[in-house]
């Protein structure tokens, strides 16, 4: 083909952007509901962050005994679904297994925006934001490699970097009627997959190493981060891929959705092991450490708020289990979507408030505060997950046409992008 | 070429020898290290100026910010007699008054902690919250909890933008123009010693401590955590802390661990001594101790 001028990039890239402002601007009403929810959201969330931000983060239910609550719980879970790509990209690429290959795109952009609202997440904890750049050298210090949390901001925004690159460039190809380049695309995609393991096992460590909280404090920690997040991750990925098949001229092949489905089977099963593991360590032992546990599952001196969380993340991780590893029932779309749900919620307790608050309760001195978010803690979460909501269904409104070949640069009409060698 | 003898030249280099000398003090001032950790003198002493008129406007008192740094040959260690403390808690309102800790919301860098007899010091059973008629009760003993200003610091590990660090002579600081506020350090410490705040914290003008010390008893802002730092304005001139002072028992000891003759190494070579939580290796410089 014609080698591009500097000029003739320069009006491909207008011609991008514009297409793509088009793309988002038009839909029917169902889409324009949906975003107008999700701005309503956002716009709630900012009011409730605005006064956090003037008045502290006393507004929030943290206090000096649970120092982290509900937005780290948030961040830990969505590290774990940003992770989960690789559920899809190791047997797409490795064994370029087809029916799983044409929706990696997918799996990426959602890691694209569980990062991104993991960012903010953090963003919105810390008591002093605007110090933000203390944490870039050579303007600020980032304390490597002996603090932990410098590690995650370093593999977080490599990993942001990495699979933004190879989702632009695959994309970017495609809206020139070209394959992506092997040399650029399957090095990265190499790259993230133990990068995905190493954001979750970074995170992991975070609370791993802290010997001053024995619950956290336990080598099991990494492995079950690494197991519920490749349960969590794919069962939000199926409910989009099946939006998509419904919504779009996306084909996807119903192997392809029951094989994810079989594989979070497995990642469950081995989640409940990790736990049952740790569990009958604890209560058999019974040691003075055992008391986290029990706050969690049964409760301290009549403190028994998280208790029925407790059971219902257990209930519905056994659901989604068992759900999963009947074929039947994960062939069926009704139990497959109720199997996803039970996921995405026993997981989402379970990583969140139910790793975080147990944690810390009791405090280091034995004080019993109990912790339970309020509505300014709510609102800003919510705010955050329709900001990535929003980068996720705006990035698909792309996505998707171009890889129909249906949005694609229209001085180059190749209509059978997958024919063409790489790099032509 | 000699240019010596001419003025207008002369005159020229000097102005360009000052701008650029001008230039390069900037960026290294915009660009350079800003923590108090490797802060020129300077820095420290633009910012002593700066505390000290903020304090000024702010509570309408004159104030003196020290910003002396660790005495060569000194470490700093503690050790307190749980046999003697009766659980009056004098010490953890004295250190409130001495260290300008926010009244509301109600900030402590002591914790005082009940603990029954017959369970021995156990954590699980401990009550921050007693309040009897009298104390100290005869069932119960009593045991203050502060930094343990650890020589294995689990916070000052994990902060990620090195805003904390111990001292030479020990005592673990903070920079509260540094720290982001993530409160890593809090979930770290095993003595639960640090503290955040949570919103603006409030002193009343009238009884500010007006001896300041920059890495100590300064007015803090919100959002960032703070701790006890052994009254490192008091300490740092030869004083005692102030609930040393306080204390109405004599249960608290403090002094140089380096100086042979000094009360705490009599303490530590011919008392019962130990420290909390001793199987996570801290290595506190806060010991505990039984007299009798």
């Amino acid at each position: 083909m014609q080698p591009d001028t500097g000029g003739n990039t320069l009006r491909l890239f207008s011609d991008f952007v514009h297409g793509s402002i088009k793309l988002i601007l038009n839909g029917n009403r169902l889409y324009r509901l949906w975003i107008g929810v999700l701005a309503l959201l956002i716009v709630s969330g900012a009011a409730a962050y605005l006064v956090q931000v003037r008045n502290g983060l006393g507004v929030t239910a943290m206090r000096d005994q649970v120092s982290w609550g509900f937005y780290i719980g948030n961040f830990t879970f969505l590290v774990g679904v940003a992770a989960a790509a690789v559920v899809l990209v190791i047997p797409a690429y490795v064994y370029e297994w087809k029916p799983i290959r044409e929706i990696v795109i997918f799996g990426e952009l959602l890691a694209i925006s569980a990062i991104a609202m993991c960012l903010l997440f953090v963003v919105v904890d810390i008591g002093r934001p605007e110090r933000f750049w203390h944490l870039i050298p050579p303007f600020g210090f980032l304390n490597f490699p002996s603090s932990l949390l410098a590690w995650d901001v370093l593999v977080l925004n490599l990993y942001f970097l990495i699979n933004f690159t190879v989702a632009t460039h695959i994309l970017y190809r495609a809206f020139h009627g070209r394959h992506y380049r092997n040399g650029v695309v399957v090095p990265l995609v190499l790259l993230s997959i133990p990068m995905a393991i190493g954001i979750h096992t970074v995170t992991a460590f975070l609370y791993n190493g802290l010997a001053a909280r024995p619950y956290w404090n336990s080598s099991i920690l990494a492995p079950q981060f690494l197991a519920s997040a490749f349960c969590s991750g794919p069962a939000i990925l199926l409910v989009v891929l099946q939006m998509l098949r419904r919504f779009t001229r996306f084909e996807i092949q119903d192997q392809a959705i029951w094989k994810i489905a079989e594989l979070m089977a497995y990642a469950m099963f081995l989640n409940l092991f990790l736990h049952g593991a740790e569990a009958f360590k604890e209560f058999y032992s019974a040691t003075e450490h055992l008391l986290y546990t029990r706050y969690w599952y049964s409760g301290l001196n009549g403190h028994t708020t998280l208790v029925p969380y407790a059971w219902s993340a257990v209930a519905l991780n056994l659901a989604s289990f068992f759900l999963f590893i009947s074929p039947a029932a994960r062939r069926n779309p009704i139990t497959l979507n109720l199997g996803c749900a039970a996921t995405y919620a026993g997981v989402y307790i379970e990583k969140g408030m139910g790793l975080i608050i147990p944690g810390l309760t009791p405090d280091a001195l034995g004080d019993i505060y109990e912790y339970y978010p309020t509505l300014t803690e709510l609102r800003v979460a919510a705010g955050i997950f329709a900001v990535g909501f929003l980068l996720f269904t705006l990035m698909l409104k792309v996505a998707v046409p171009i890889s129909l070949g249906e949005f694609m640069d229209r001085s180059h009409p190749r209509p059978e992008m997958a024919s063409h060698a790489a790099g032509d | 070429m000699d240019t010596e003898g001419m003025p207008g030249k002369a005159t020229r280099r000097l102005f360009t020898k000052a701008a650029a000398g001008a230039a390069a003090g900037w960026i290294l001032t915009a660009c350079g290290p800003k923590r108090l950790y490797d802060a020129p003198k300077e820095r420290l002493l633009t910012l002593v100026a700066n505390l000290e008129q903020e304090s000024r406007q702010r509570y309408g008192t004159e104030v003196t910010v020290s910003d002396a740094s660790a005495i060569p040959g000194v470490e700093f260690a503690y050790a307190l007699d749980i046999s003697r403390c009766v659980g009056c808690r004098r010490c953890v309102y004295a250190c409130v008054e001495e260290n300008n800790l926010s009244r509301d919301p109600q900030i402590h860098w002591i914790r005082v902690l009940a603990m029954d007899k017959e369970k021995g010091v156990d954590f699980s059973h401990a009550d921050p919250y007693y309040q009897p008629e009298q104390v100290p009760q005869e069932s119960k003993f009593y045991v203050p909890v502060a930094c343990q200003q650890c020589r294995n610091a689990p916070c000052t590990k994990v902060c990620p933008t090195g805003a904390t660090w111990t001292e030479p002579d020990g005592i673990v600081v903070i920079d509260y123009d540094w720290c982001i506020g993530c409160r890593y350090c809090m979930a770290a410490c095993p003595y639960g010693a640090r503290h955040f705040n949570w919103s603006e914290p409030s002193i009343p003008a009238a009884s500010l401590n007006s001896k300041l010390h920059v890495l100590g008893n300064r007015p803090r802002p919100k959002g960032v955590v703070e701790k006890c730092t052994f009254c490192i304005q008091r300490t740092r001139a030869g004083r005692y802390p102030a609930c040393v002072e306080v204390c109405p028992v004599g249960a608290r000891k403090f002094g140089n661990l380096l100086d042979k003759d000094s009360e705490i190494r009599y303490i530590i070579e011919h008392k019962r001594v130990l420290v909390l939580k001793e199987d996570l290796n801290t290595m506190p410089r806060f010991l505990y101790f039984y007299a009798t």
